[in-house]
């Protein structure tokens, strides 16, 4: 498990919105990310936008990671968008991983939601991924 | 003889060693990472008396005539967006010669709440049908005889209040409870270990498993009470041997449960039924259904006494595995599926759910849909495999395999009666640890390119065409929560909330809770008022999120 370090150190909160419970794969990816040095908090099943957003500031983390598999992408996604806005959080960078058509990715990147990672995505993709994304960020 | 065999097997090892050997670093175990030989021989094959259809233990299947009586049901599951809608498919499908209906519900029908809860926004209708309350269970079976089909609902944590929905909308037709047929899935315990579709503690969720199982022992003496389900284990990440496992342990909680209870075992465990995963590992997935029902039959029989054959007999259903499917090339999706489904046939199963290609991206398509069922049909008509019972009996590998599943099952067995039982299990999160780990080793195995999925990690296209999927319209969810409000305004108010204080009350007791939520049901109380009266009892269970 990494630790926290004063400067560049990123921090991930990885949650579970919406209804559904199918937590295989962000379990997964909590553990690669977690294994590639980064400071990953799983919040569990079921978190409201609100709930996740709070998490996040009390956390301090720049990252927001979300799973989702029931269809409610669409609703809950940018929900956590816009409540960022409203606690003037925008710094917070948000991604989200599940089963999303490439229609809604498009739809979903103009809403503001910075990355989609659909099913069968190799985990190092994430990874390189955060790393251009946060390329000051020590990982170990 | 017995020297001559020993003899060429040894030769033939010799040539093995000798050969030349492929050399791309894939594994050869199972997918699960059972080691398997290069060849197995009549040294492999167990000692032990010949083994019969139709007769204990049942590797062989349980019926003696196998798919000779009776092909498996070919039971697709369905339901989308609202009653009206999904009751048009329903029948479709009837009008077509499918006897069997199966319900999906949407998650907030899943979860006990109602569509307008502000936790319902962006799911309404989205993974099934929704239902609030009676009035939309009318609407689903409108103009469908009840006495004449068998439908099976999937869903657990309010399984009481929707087998309660069914019962009243019979009762409306004038169709007597007994004489309904069909299967509420109704497994809390796989949803603790892997599904997570949990609400009331452990505890109280049994009370009502037990309380259906009871309830219908008497009242709805035809209905298979529960669904015990490997296959949400499994698709949450699990090992072949513990989705196996882990499903016939929450069998044996269950039954615990119910003599807890001062039943009987001969009076409610023929109404017990399985419901497996078909993955993508074909002879382990054969193996892993015959030593289910040899293990479950030596259960029943030997540790719990069960005198009736009836008893001993493990039926199940299955369906094709949804996390073997692929979002990359789509349409290999439909041969997948056929060699998954194709195991579960030499498996024995009872019935059968052949996914749908496109259903990694959303809910099936019509044309999707039927080249699923087509799936089956072609395997029960044109391949000539249902002609013969158990095919692969006494082939060396299918039969070491076998024992092999049942061996790792009952090491599992042990763990879990060291821990205390299935239920301290959970609160220990020990399952949910088991599956994360194999969860994260197979994947693991993907990115190093020990195991390949085609079209995923090898054999990759750019630039695929999009294909055509289903939608939800988003205006759904406010005509079903208007819809909902209705209900709430035009009931008789003082009734309904008699009923659901008399639930409360009842709930904090010991009686059977189910004749007091069939009449809440009756007084159109809806699924998420019902269940919030027993939370305000039984409360509700967060997990100890285990990553």
């Amino acid at each position: 498990m990494a630790r926290r370090t004063a400067v560049g150190h990123v921090r991930i909160i990885v949650a579970k919105v919406g209804l559904d419970g199918h937590d295989r794969g962000v379990k997964v990816v909590a553990r690669a990310l977690r294994d590639a040095g980064y400071e990953v908090i799983y919040t569990g099943l079921r978190q409201t936008p609100e709930m996740v957003v709070d998490a996040a500031l009390q956390e301090d983390a720049q990252v927001i990671g979300l799973s989702i598999h029931s269809g409610a992408h669409m609703t809950l996604f940018p929900a956590v968008v816009e409540e960022l806005k409203r606690r003037e959080a925008t710094d917070i960078v948000v991604f989200g991983g599940g089963i999303i058509p490439d229609d809604d990715i498009q739809a979903l990147k103009k809403q503001g939601v910075e990355e989609i990672f659909t099913p069968g995505t190799p985990l190092q993709d994430i990874v390189e991924w955060l790393r251009r994304r946060f390329p000051e960020g020590s990982t170990k | 003889m017995k020297v001559r065999s020993r003899d060429s097997k040894q030769a033939w090892q010799e040539d093995f060693e000798s050969s030349p050997r492929r050399d791309d670093g894939i594994e050869t175990s199972t997918i699960s990472g059972v080691p398997v030989n290069p060849l197995y021989t009549s040294e492999d094959l167990p000692r032990r008396p010949e083994e019969m259809p139709g007769q204990f233990p049942y590797t062989r299947g349980i019926h003696p005539s196998g798919y000779r009586g009776r092909l498996w049901t070919m039971r697709q599951f369905s339901g989308f967006a609202t009653a009206e809608e999904t009751n048009r498919r329903y029948k479709y499908l009837l009008g077509n010669g499918q006897t069997g209906l199966s319900v999906a519900f949407d998650m907030p029908t899943l979860m006990g709440q109602d569509s307008d809860a502000p936790t319902s926004r962006g799911e309404v209708g989205h993974c099934g049908v929704a239902v609030d309350s009676l009035a939309d269970m009318e609407t689903l079976f409108d103009g469908i005889p009840l006495g004449d089909i068998t439908t099976s609902m999937t869903i657990n944590s309010p399984a009481a209040i929707l087998l309660c929905m069914y019962i009243a909308v019979a009762e409306k037709q004038g169709v007597p409870a007994d004489r309904l047929g069909g299967t509420l899935q109704n497994d809390i315990l796989k949803e603790f270990i892997a599904q997570k579709e949990f609400i009331f503690p452990p505890a109280p969720s049994m009370r009502l498993v037990v309380d259906s199982i009871e309830y219908c022992a008497k009242e709805v003496p035809k209905w298979n009470t529960i669904s015990i389900s490997g296959y949400h284990i499994r698709e949450a990440g699990s090992t072949a041997a513990q989705e196996l496992a882990f499903t016939l342990a929450d069998g044996m909680a269950y039954v615990d449960a119910c003599l807890e209870r001062g039943m009987h075992i001969d009076d409610f465990a023929s109404r017990l039924s399985f419901f497996f995963d078909a993955h993508i590992d074909f002879f382990e997935e054969i193996a892993k259904f015959r030593a289910a029902r040899r293990i479950w039959a030596r259960w029943m029989r030997e540790r719990y006494g069960a005198q009736k054959e009836r008893s001993w007999k493990l039926r199940f259903h299955t369906q094709t595995a949804g996390v073997s499917l692929t979002a990359q090339q789509p349409e290999l999706n439909i041969a997948r599926t056929a060699v998954e489904a194709l195991a579960a046939v030499l498996g024995g199963t009872q019935s059968l759910h052949t996914n749908a290609m496109d259903e990694v991206l959303a809910l099936p398509t019509d044309k999707a849909a039927r080249l699923a069922l087509r799936t089956q049909q072609l395997l029960a008509y044109e391949t000539g495999v249902a002609n013969t019972i158990d095919p692969l009996g006494g082939s060396y590998f299918v039969e070491a395999l076998t024992d092999e599943m049942e061996r790792q099952a009952e090491a599992y067995f042990k763990r879990i009666d060291d821990l205390g039982g299935v239920i301290p299990a959970i609160e220990t999160g020990f399952f949910q640890k088991e599956i994360a780990d194999a969860a994260f080793r197979y994947q693991q195995e993907l990115e190093q390119k020990k195991r390949l999925m085609v079209g995923v990690n090898e054999f990759m296209v750019d630039d695929e065409p999009p294909i055509e999927i289903l939608r939800i319209d988003p205006k759904l969810e406010r005509e079903q929560s208007e819809r909902v409000r209705e209900v709430r305004r035009k009931r008789d108010q003082a009734k309904c909330s008699n009923a659901l204080a008399r639930l409360r009350k009842a709930a904090a007791g010991t009686d059977n809770l189910m004749p007091y939520i069939l009449d809440a049901v009756r007084e159109y109380a809806t699924e998420g008022e019902i269940m919030q009266s027993m939370i305000d009892v039984f409360g509700t269970y967060t997990e100890k999120a285990v990553v």
